[in-house]
């Protein structure tokens, strides 16, 4: 790395907003951080939310970013190939904004959100049963099923509506 | 300053790429003419035929997309809701020409398990422009 010294700053700072937002998401009761640090990259917005949710890139880990980015043209069963240009552009902020769980037991990354020790913890209580079964639902990548700010980044309670 | 200058060229560049699905229908009738000789224009009847059935896959273009093109489609593996696709529904449809290839490459190789043809991209947008 060559960058100027000045020039980490930013880098460490979002480090440690990072490392503070990972805690918030291991409480279970303290609803006050649920709204993820919204992030701006219009590639990113516009590439990832056309068939889900732009799902935040602190949700993952780099490897689990850059395994998926790799596969765009078999992306859990679909066709989501980009142009090269914009498919590194988008990698390179996910890297950039990238969470901090590690792979799986198996040592590969993880390349569901829905199987990171995170989400099963926040979604393992006082749900029923059927929950992601139900039409309205149809699957657990369908966050704004339920949490209906999730396109501003918005998990907390006061937006959550499970759906009949 | 640089980001204006940035927001400038992106507008510049929007801007000059926007076109009309007639403009698109224009572009298909050229290739079809050159894929095939014997072409003789486009069917929207037979591009409705197209749209509803599948073809040796799992998917067809209805199933995103609704039977009824003027319709709210929703992605049949992630539930989002999708914008009508049939251009008097959702005006922005068919007006950029990176989104149009983008998606006939990524939804033919899904519907179809190849490119489509001219043919084929010109007799579905006949199709969803007939839709008023």
């Amino acid at each position: 790395m060559s960058l100027p010294y000045w020039s980490r700053w930013p880098v460490l700072l979002s480090g440690v907003l990072l490392a503070t937002a990972g805690a918030a998401f291991a409480d279970d009761d303290d609803d006050d951080n649920a709204r993820i640090r919204p992030l701006n990259h219009a590639a990113w917005r516009q590439e990832c939310s056309t068939c889900h949710i732009a799902y935040p890139p602190q949700l993952l880990p780099a490897v689990s970013w850059r395994a998926i980015m790799k596969g765009l043209d078999q992306h859990f069963g679909t066709d989501a190939s980009l142009d090269p240009q914009q498919q590194a552009d988008i990698l390179r902020f996910l890297e950039a904004n990238a969470g901090g769980e590690g792979r799986s037991r198996r040592g590969e990354p993880l390349l569901r959100i829905t199987e990171t020790r995170w989400f099963v913890h926040e979604h393992s209580e006082e749900l029923p049963k059927d929950i992601w079964s139900r039409p309205s639902i149809k699957s657990a990548a369908n966050c704004n099923a339920c949490h209906t700010a999730a396109e501003r980044d918005d998990y907390s309670e006061h937006t959550l509506r499970i759906p009949k | 300053m640089r980001f204006a200058f940035i927001t400038v060229l992106l507008v510049l560049s929007f801007s000059t790429h926007a076109e009309t699905p007639a403009d698109f229908q224009k572009q298909f009738a050229a290739q079809a003419q050159q894929e095939n000789p014997a072409f003789t224009g486009f069917s929207a009847e037979q591009g409705q035929r197209f749209y509803a059935n599948t073809h040796g896959k799992e998917w067809s273009c209805a199933s995103c997309h609704s039977q009824n093109p003027k319709a709210i489609g929703q992605h049949i593996a992630t539930g989002k809701t999708l914008a009508p696709l049939a251009p008097a529904a959702s005006p922005e449809r068919f007006t950029r020409p990176d989104k149009v290839e983008k998606w006939f490459k990524r939804n033919c190789n899904e519907v179809l398990g190849r490119a489509c043809t001219a043919q084929e991209k010109g007799d579905v947008l006949s199709y969803l422009l007939s839709v008023r």
